[in-house]
């Protein structure tokens, strides 16, 4: 589903990505671990298309077709969603009309029929049941006024509406309690499917006790320095990260 | 028409040779011809006239008018419309015009004369008055003395002044204790004179006593594209306990000027709400003074403009507190295009008694042009220690963090820009409580922007 080789990535003249590689296919759970400033987010931003960073080399193929040449929109209605680590309060656009909106987009580029208000309103309301959130959020503007764990949740929402087939969830964890965190990582297992993947991306071992990944990544320094089973996620929470980094090094 | 009521207008060439001005002999001569109104009036226009004749008409050196050069106002002969004509204005050309199709008690008026015959006024009942002021200036005459100039007498306002001298006719809105208006009033000023120069002053004195409440719709709107000259002022004077909602929408033709001045008295335990949406005018000044006169009220002032081409919008707000306990919040966004100009000028004075006062205002600005401007100039003056004051402005264009998680959601840039540059204005619409009136405003500021070619090509 998703094949990235050898990207170079930077932003402000700084290289940051040095030449990732990592294989996708459908049904699977990849996490990418690893310390702060490894490049964890950027990998995230570049393959959600955010601008400002320049590609020196590599590629990105999504089920064949080259990633990096669409834009954001593009990415989104192929199927690629990016759950923000902060999402963004986006004041005087309700949260309704916004994901209405953004869900007609996606099954208009599919072919599909828009839904109309009362569909939209039924399919939303048995989406937020996974998340345990409250109907009153969908009322507000995006985001306005949402505790740190009702954004966190509002973003796996999103996830469930629109049902990507490439969920890319940067940091979803920080900043959650433990229930919150339950509730998160249950919507999460709840919409993985044979046909869809995720990419965790995390600092911390934590997240993989509630989502079990099938394949661990660390990332230090812009590359990935080791890849491994679930096991490679438990021994970094014994050792750490400087073992990795020495060998690395 | 009457050459002896065609008053030639020239500014006081200096502040110092005031005894010159050549309005004085304009203004016996206008007085002269003015109807029969009570005895005390004359003073009050005098005493207008005078003010004007001392201050003179600003200029920039003056602080609070440092960004609104009047000078092309001042060049013009200010002409006052001295008949009455519907200048071909129908019932039903009326109902083209913003919140003219609503239901709503309606007062017109033609180039500030009143017009009896397009007005219409629903059954009220409980001794609630909505007529002219003219009108009311003999019916109600005691009870208006109480009240006129008596908060925008023009001591530091030379326009207000200048309309105490020369006003002919407003509203005039009067609530009982505890009388609540069920629909909104709506006051509809229409300019047809094509004449440059031609000026009218409309005065508005609205009372709502104790425990009243009632909704104010005003809406100046031409049928010519002219540089003519709106100079406005309304008292309000806000009872205890009383709700009143002002929405006042300018969209004078893009040649004209536009002063308006607002000062509301408001008593204790009062809300009042005031909003002015501005899209019109080559010249808008809009003075909102409120004096937050009792303790326990709530006051916010709300305000939209949208400016392109040549325009210039400013807005100049002093909100008074002057005793414990009130809440007082503005909000005002700008969307300016073209080589237009934004000023907000936004003073919280809170005096010394006036502890527990929680007061805010915000200002922001998106530019969809790069030779747009906008200064800004929020203030606080605080004399009591035990407050709330914050203030903050902000200038800029698309936030590209919002525009990015949009797009990241499946939205095409062009439909993401449009979102956030409605929800900006919608931030504003969204707090006229009137349903009528918001859904009108909403849906007429999106066709605006929708006309804006900028919109979809820049951000």
């Amino acid at each position: 589903m998703l094949e990235i080789k050898n990207l170079h990535a930077g932003v402000d003249g700084k290289q940051i990505l040095k030449g990732i590689n990592l294989v996708i296919q459908a049904g699977e759970v990849h996490a990418v671990m690893g310390p702060n400033g490894s490049g964890k987010s950027t990998l995230a931003q570049v393959l959600a298309g955010r601008d400002g960073y320049s590609i020196s080399t590599g590629e990105v193929l999504y089920d064949g077709k080259d990633l990096l040449e669409m834009d954001p929109e593009e990415r989104a209605r192929e199927g690629v969603f990016l759950a923000f680590q902060y999402p963004v309060e986006i004041p005087g656009v309700n949260s309704t009309y916004f994901l209405k909106a953004a869900l007609n987009e996606i099954r208009k580029s599919k072919g599909l029929p828009e839904l109309d208000a009362i569909e939209f309103l039924t399919l939303v309301k048995e989406k937020m049941k996974l998340l345990d959130l409250s109907e009153d959020l969908l009322k507000r503007p995006v985001n306005e006024g949402f505790s740190g764990g009702e954004k966190k949740r509002n973003e796996i929402f999103q996830m469930a509406v629109l049902e990507p087939k490439l969920a890319i969830l940067d940091e979803t964890d920080s900043g959650l309690d433990i229930d919150a965190l339950r509730i998160v990582s249950g919507g999460v297992n709840k919409l993985k499917r044979p046909d869809n993947a995720q990419l965790l991306i995390t600092h911390y071992q934590r997240l993989l006790n509630y989502i079990v990944p099938d394949y661990v990544h660390v990332l230090y320094d812009g590359r990935i320095v080791r890849s491994g089973s679930r096991e490679l996620a438990l021994e970094l929470e014994e050792k750490g990260y400087d073992w990795l980094i020495k060998e690395a090094a | 028409m009457d050459s002896n009521l065609d008053i030639m207008i020239q500014a006081p060439q200096t502040r110092e040779t005031p005894a010159a001005n050549p309005y004085l002999a304009s203004f016996e001569r206008f007085e002269q011809n003015r109807l029969a109104a009570p005895a005390w009036v004359f003073p009050i226009r005098k005493a207008g006239m005078a003010r004007f004749a001392e201050l003179g008409f600003p200029t920039p050196h003056d602080e609070d008018w440092r960004f609104t050069n009047v000078a092309p106002i001042v060049k013009l002969p200010f002409k006052p419309v001295s008949e009455y004509s519907r200048d071909g204005i129908t019932a039903q050309g009326v109902q083209q015009f913003t919140f003219a199709g609503l239901k709503a008690h309606r007062l017109v008026f033609i180039n500030g004369h009143f017009s009896e015959e397009l007005s219409a006024i629903l059954p009220i009942s409980n001794g609630a008055k909505i007529t002219s002021l003219a009108r009311a200036l003999n019916s109600d005459s005691a009870r208006i003395e109480k009240h006129l100039a008596n908060y925008a007498s023009g001591e530091d306002n030379a326009f207000a002044a200048l309309n105490t001298a020369f006003f002919l006719d407003g509203a005039f809105l009067f609530l009982p204790a505890n009388t609540v208006l069920e629909d909104p009033v709506h006051l509809l000023f229409i300019s047809t004179a094509s004449e440059p120069g031609a000026a009218s002053h409309p005065r508005n004195l609205f009372i709502a006593e104790k425990g009243s409440s009632m909704t104010v719709l005003e809406t100046h709107v031409s049928t010519v594209e002219n540089s003519y000259v709106t100079n406005a002022v309304t008292e309000l004077v806000v009872g205890e306990g009383a709700v009143i909602e002002h929405c006042k929408f300018q969209d004078e033709s893009s040649q004209a000027f536009h002063i308006a001045t607002i000062h509301a008295q408001i008593g204790r335990n009062a809300n009042f709400t005031s909003h002015s949406i501005v899209t019109g005018a080559r010249l808008a000044r809009d003075n909102i003074r409120t004096s937050l006169a009792g303790e326990g009220i709530d006051c916010v002032l709300n305000g939209l403009y949208l400016t392109k081409g040549d325009q210039l919008a400013d807005h100049h707000m002093i909100v008074e507190h002057a005793k414990p306990h009130c809440n007082s919040h503005e909000y005002f966004n700008g969307i300016l295009d073209g080589r237009s100009r934004g000023v907000f000028h936004g003073r919280i004075l809170v005096q010394p008694e006036a502890q527990k006062t929680d007061a805010k205002q915000t200002n922001k600005n998106l530019l969809l042009s790069d030779s747009a401007t906008i200064d800004t100039k929020p203030q606080l003056e605080i004399y009591a220690d035990d407050v709330k004051c914050t203030h903050g402005a902000t200038i800029g264009q698309l936030n590209e963090e919002s525009i990015f998680y949009l797009r990241a959601r499946g939205i095409g840039l062009d439909t993401a820009r449009r979102m956030l540059i409605h929800a900006f204005a919608g931030e504003i619409i969204d707090r006229v409580k009137c349903r009528a009136a918001r859904e009108e405003l909403d849906q007429l500021i999106w066709q605006r922007l929708e006309q804006n070619p900028q919109i979809a090509e820049k951000h």
